[in-house]
């Protein structure tokens, strides 16, 4: 196993190639959720724990059942990529929501609301399939699926410190809500743009 | 409504991405040309066309407990075709549009439209309604990118626009440029309507 590139693999995707800012994926939640810092936090660790799960259960879908070379059925199933994921990522959704719901209702109430909103979060299925593209091992993946959850995260609740904060600004009529929020990602952006400097 | 009607909502009335703010995230990421805002724009309508026209067909065989599942099967079996169709026919565009084919599938104009229109109303008018939002959609990436292509690079699909001596404002083509595109975008139509609020 080598740490460096379980290292490279969590920088690259928390700051330089962030989801959010960098790759355009789950900007709905990220546009949406981010009003207050407490909903942020708690929508931005449902999607870290879902990011998890699934790059890990997608992984091994793809690796046993649809990639011809490794498949224990031989067959070339690569096309059914798409419909396999989506229907994965919604089973699991669901199945993660049953069981925190038994076993810890206080998480399920934390978390609750936001896990439906997840499984059309384009950033879930988009990780999954940069984890195929990317040709990354098992454990790869996972560390790329939690660096990616964290990633998301971070900016979230960057955003809604910052709208907090906005509730309170004089800001031109016209511009108010959404338009200021893509300003605002736009400065954010910039200010990520800095870290893409850094090559290994 | 007229049925004529039900085309031509979905092109400025209500436009998906500038007045209902959905499907963001391919909006923003593949508006770095005006080609590969044409190439996804026209997958997205033929998905969006294609689904719609089915769902109506299909909405009362299916049960409404298990509804979405169906809708996303649905959607992700057409997004499988124009996968393959674009990989065969027109490589390059695939290859730069990359993960944002697969992720039209979590695209939330498509389920959104489903859920919305297709899954109440008959074939033909789902078909137009399909094809407006389709068009809506394609004609908002097109505006976006045409701004970002001309003040990036300075031509719109390899045409020169501007003089030879412009020196391109690269960063419009980066991430950053096209948060402060369509913010600014978007609060230059909230002005619109405010103007014609205030007359009426």
């Amino acid at each position: 196993m080598d740490f460096s590139t379980l290292f490279l693999i969590i920088i690259g995707s928390i700051f330089i190639n962030n989801f959010v800012i960098h790759r355009f994926l789950g900007l709905c939640p990220y546009i949406g959720v981010s009003k207050n810092m407490d909903s942020a936090f708690g929508m931005g660790m449902a999607v870290i724990f879902v990011m998890t799960m699934a790059s890990t259960i997608t992984w091994l879908i793809y690796t046993f059942f649809l990639n011809k070379a490794t498949s224990i059925f031989g067959l070339d199933l690569t096309f059914l990529r798409t419909i396999a994921f989506i229907l994965s990522i919604a089973v699991l959704v669901q199945f993660v929501e049953m069981v925190i719901k038994k076993t810890a209702p206080e998480l399920y109430k934390a978390l609750g609301i936001y896990l439906p909103l997840i499984t059309t979060n384009c950033a879930v299925l988009g990780v999954s399939l940069l984890n195929i593209n990317e040709n990354y091992n098992f454990i790869e993946s996972i560390v790329n699926g939690a660096a990616a959850g964290v990633g998301f995260t971070l900016v979230l609740v960057l955003m809604a410190g910052i709208r907090e904060r906005l509730e309170y600004s004089k800001v031109p009529k016209s511009m108010k809500g959404m338009p200021i929020s893509f300003i605002i990602a736009g400065c954010m952006a910039l200010a990520f743009l800095g870290f893409s400097g850094m090559k290994f | 409504m007229k049925a004529i009607q039900e085309f031509t909502k979905g092109i400025i009335k209500e436009n998906p991405v500038f007045v209902m703010a959905l499907g963001l995230c391919p909006t923003l990421a593949v508006s770095t040309s005006v080609q590969n805002a044409i190439g996804m724009g026209a997958a997205a309508t033929f998905v969006l066309l294609c689904s719609n026209i089915f769902i109506s067909l299909i909405k009362n065989f299916i049960p409404s407990k298990v509804r979405i599942p169906c809708y996303i099967l649905v959607i992700a079996s057409f997004v499988t075709i124009v996968d393959m169709v674009m990989e065969a026919y027109v490589p390059p565009l695939h290859k730069s549009l990359g993960i944002f084919i697969p992720l039209i599938v979590v695209n939330c104009i498509i389920l959104g439209r489903a859920e919305a229109f297709a899954s109440k109303n008959g074939v033909f008018r789902s078909m137009l309604d399909g094809l407006g939002m389709g068009l809506g959609f394609m004609l908002a990436i097109i505006i976006i990118a045409s701004i970002r292509e001309i003040l990036g690079v300075g031509t719109i699909l390899d045409i020169r626009i501007l003089p030879a001596s412009y020196k391109p404002m690269i960063v419009a083509i980066l991430p950053p440029g096209a948060f402060i595109t369509i913010g600014l975008l978007m609060g230059l139509l909230n002005i619109f309507q405010n103007k014609k609020k205030s007359k009426a």
